[in-house]
């Protein structure tokens, strides 16, 4: 015979305070859990969307990341007549040579200055990145001091917004456009003309090249090609992992952090849980004794324990996972400590990220449930209504 | 002394479940002193440095150059002693994962400008003389088990090609905070190979650093070095080496506010386990309270024995989570190693921990006091459980 689920819950209505410490102490961990899973959930959709598969990043051998590259406008020449590079406009090789340097910027606000990155296009770069879209205002001129700027810097540094001024390596620059690049890392960069910005900042080398790939299954080809090339010191990634590669380190670091800080923080409200259900049971010694003896097997007895705890667990889920969904308003702005700069990205939470919460939290209720609900079942009938 | 007995006796009364609390108190005090840790080791750059050294580098950002010629220039700025000058060299020893922060230096003015890193003579005389030497903290030293004499090969990111070096010498840190996991080499061994293989790249120096003959003049130095570059090819920024560490500091200020947001959500997190505890306990003995206010104890000696009975379990599970502090933290900055060259359990942890023992042991109890000082006789007589 089971006893009815109202048992289960009802007992919980009883002691409200407690349950209500209980489930407060759950739902904020399954916050904190939450809001980890959502924070690596935004920089890895950040970064897949910021690559495209088919696209091919080409840097000098060793120099892991843009901005450290250099490549010789002789060697991006030979890099452009690749065979397996897609046809673009008017049949020229679908390519960009693109010159990617850090600034310093002061943001709006607070005045301190942050790394940007400031990156040289070409006529290529705009169509080979299809998810940057401009949404206000006009492309810069070619051979004129004009920018655009992504809509996290228009909207978070100073001077970012459009018909407004930057100034850096001795000229003004005006904002002429503000693009969108939707949840990728190009937000956080500001684009200009790359042979005027080489000319800007002294550097009369390119940083990457990118290309489209003619065939997605070229790709093997063409990377053996250019990396035993003798003219060539170059390196060659497809775009999804070279992104991939760069925050690796900031990926790790919040794996790392979030799930010490979980595994700490769950120990907690298992113990919370756990004293919660032990006096619930020490409580009701009489009332499992008097169930007991009206028959209701140790299963039964064990099972109404169990499914109380779960409820707990339920309930501090829901509460918590409730104050996380909110946690989608916010962006968070950090340094990449790989390429010294701005990376922003949102709490983005998914199903998964849902249910694997609730999952957590039913669990806490369980591994804090299970002990005292087995010393429920284990008791001794006479003894049990002796006690009163 | 009565009540002291009486208190401890009511604490143990349920011997699981303050067992249970006080370990929760213990891991929630132990992560709370741990992450406070790692934002005083996230500061660390910034504690180590001197306020009477001046970092000097490209108004642009960091990953710009300033000419070699500069150092003449500046050298000739009234109020500066001593002048230096690296780059960030940023090579990798054999595998990305090991992350030693490594830099060119100019070594004879370097080390004379940095007295903290301490070498015996003999290192030092080797450093000078030797173009393929370098020298290695303590620290860094002892995870690859380097040894001087040994050879270490780096991987330039930033300078193409694979760096041979001699390890001349082994640095300790005078003081507690400074970063022993550094490694040193030669600007000029890397400015040769430059010549000959990327003329151009040749004679740039990534960073000035600056002493100055008297603290003081610090500010209006770096105002003159600035002043004397403006509108140039390079324009400088010059701030202290303190304000220069803060600026890498506050880059990441946001995984720094996440973890200090997080370090009070787990005293929230434990406050709740608490006060689930106090609730719990002071119903249980709701008749007895109705007894001592029938024989006639007053208000507030019911709510100090409350209030009692909290602080003393908080106060046991901070002494413990305390003292686990220092060897779990000794272990995790051993395991994190080079992340964080300094990570030293700091006596303002210790203090806050003991604050938050506090706070959280008498607001716990608040509730509970408060409706038993409230409750009637005959009600508080009549609940049972």
């Amino acid at each position: 015979m089971k006893l009815p689920l109202a048992y289960s819950y009802r007992n919980l209505l009883t002691r409200r305070l407690t349950t209500l410490f209980t489930t407060l102490g759950m739902a904020l961990v399954v916050f904190v859990f939450a809001a980890i899973l959502m924070l690596a959930e935004g920089l890895k959709k950040t970064l897949v969307e910021t690559g495209s598969y088919d696209n091919v990043v080409v840097i000098r051998k060793a120099s892991n990341s843009e901005v450290q590259s250099g490549i010789e406008r002789q060697q991006a020449s030979i890099v452009e007549t690749q065979p397996e590079i897609a046809s673009g406009l008017n049949g020229r090789p679908f390519l960009a040579k693109e010159l990617v340097v850090l600034i310093n910027l002061p943001k709006r606000g607070s005045n301190r200055p942050s790394l940007v990155v400031i990156r040289g296009i070409d006529e290529n770069s705009m169509a080979l990145r299809p998810q940057v879209q401009l949404i206000e205002g006009r492309m810069p001129r070619a051979g004129s001091s004009e920018i655009i700027a992504g809509t996290s810097i228009a909207k978070r540094f100073r001077g970012g917004g459009v018909g407004e001024q930057l100034r850096f390596s001795m000229r003004d620059w005006t904002v002429v456009g503000i693009f969108d690049a939707g949840n990728t890392g190009y937000n956080s960069e500001i684009w200009g003309d790359a042979d005027l910005l080489m000319q800007a900042f002294r550097r009369p080398v390119y940083s990457s090249i990118i290309f489209k790939l003619r065939e997605s299954s070229a790709f093997e080809a063409v990377k053996t090609r250019i990396e035993s090339d003798p003219r060539l010191t170059c390196e060659v990634r497809r775009e999804t992992k070279y992104y991939a590669d760069q925050s690796e380190m900031m990926a790790k670091f919040l794996r790392i952090l979030g799930m010490s800080l979980t595994v700490i923080f769950s120990i907690g409200a298992i113990i919370g849980a756990m004293i919660t259900m032990y006096a619930s049971v020490a409580n009701r010694t009489a009332e499992i004794g008097t169930l007991r003896s009206l028959g209701f097997h140790r299963r039964s007895i064990l099972a109404a324990f169990v499914i109380e705890a779960l409820f707990l667990g339920l309930i501090g889920g829901c509460i918590g996972l409730f104050f996380a969904a909110f946690l989608q308003f916010f962006t968070v702005s950090t340094v990449n400590f790989q390429t010294f700069s701005e990376l922003a990205f949102r709490f983005t939470l998914t199903a998964g990220i849902a249910l694997q919460s609730l999952a957590f939290a039913l669990g806490m209720g369980l591994v804090g449930g299970l002990l005292p609900a087995i010393r429920a079942a284990r008791m001794n009938i006479v003894e049990a209504l002796r006690t009163s | 002394m009565l009540v002291l007995r009486f208190l401890l006796r009511n604490v143990f009364r349920h011997k699981l479940r303050t067992f249970l609390t006080i370990t929760g108190i213990m891991i929630a005090i132990l992560s709370f002193g741990l992450l406070r840790t790692v934002i005083s080791a996230w500061y660390a750059g910034v504690e180590a440095s001197s306020s009477s050294r001046l970092v000097t580098r490209n108004s642009i950002s960091i990953i710009f150059y300033l000419p070699l010629s500069y150092k003449e220039k500046i050298r000739q700025v009234d109020g500066v002693k001593q002048i230096s000058y690296g780059n960030w060299f940023g090579g990798i020893y054999i595998d990305e994962k090991n992350f030693i922060p490594n830099f060119i230096v100019e070594p004879k003015t370097y080390l004379d400008l940095y007295p903290e890193f301490v070498l015996t003579p003999e290192e030092r005389a080797a450093f000078l003389r030797e173009r393929k030497a370098c020298i290695a903290g303590r620290k860094v030293a002892a995870k690859y088990g380097w040894k001087v004499g040994d050879t270490i090969t780096l991987r330039g990111t930033i300078f193409p090609g694979n760096w041979e070096l001699v390890l001349r010498g082994i640095y300790s840190g005078k003081f507690k905070t400074t970063d022993e996991s550094q490694l040193l080499f030669r600007w000029d061994y890397v400015n040769e190979s430059l010549r000959k293989n990327y003329p151009l790249r040749a004679d740039n120096v990534g960073f000035y650093v600056i002493g100055v003959t008297h603290p003081d003049l610090a500010s209006s130095v770096a105002v003159a070095i600035d002043q004397n570059f403006r509108n140039s090819i390079a324009e400088t920024i010059t701030e202290t080496e303190k304000a220069f560490q803060m600026g890498f500091v506050s880059m990441s200020d946001a995984i720094i506010m996440a973890i200090q947001l997080v370090s009070f959500v787990v005293i929230v997190i434990i406050l709740v386990v608490v006060a689930n505890t106090m609730a719990m306990t002071v119903r249980e003995r709701m008749a007895e309270y109705a007894i001592f206010k029938t024989l006639g104890f007053q208000r507030w000696r019911i709510a100090a024995l409350i209030f009692g009975e909290s602080l003393m379990l908080t106060l046991l599970g901070c002494a413990a989570g305390i003292a686990l502090t220092y060897p779990v933290s000794k272990a995790f900055g051993a395991a994190m190693g080079t992340f964080f060259p300094v990570f030293n359990v700091a006596r303002e942890t210790i203090y806050m921990d003991i604050a938050s023992g506090l706070v959280v042991g008498i607001l716990a109890a608040l509730i509970p006091a408060w409706r038993t000082v409230n409750i009637s006789i005959a009600e508080a007589l009549r609940k049972t459980g």
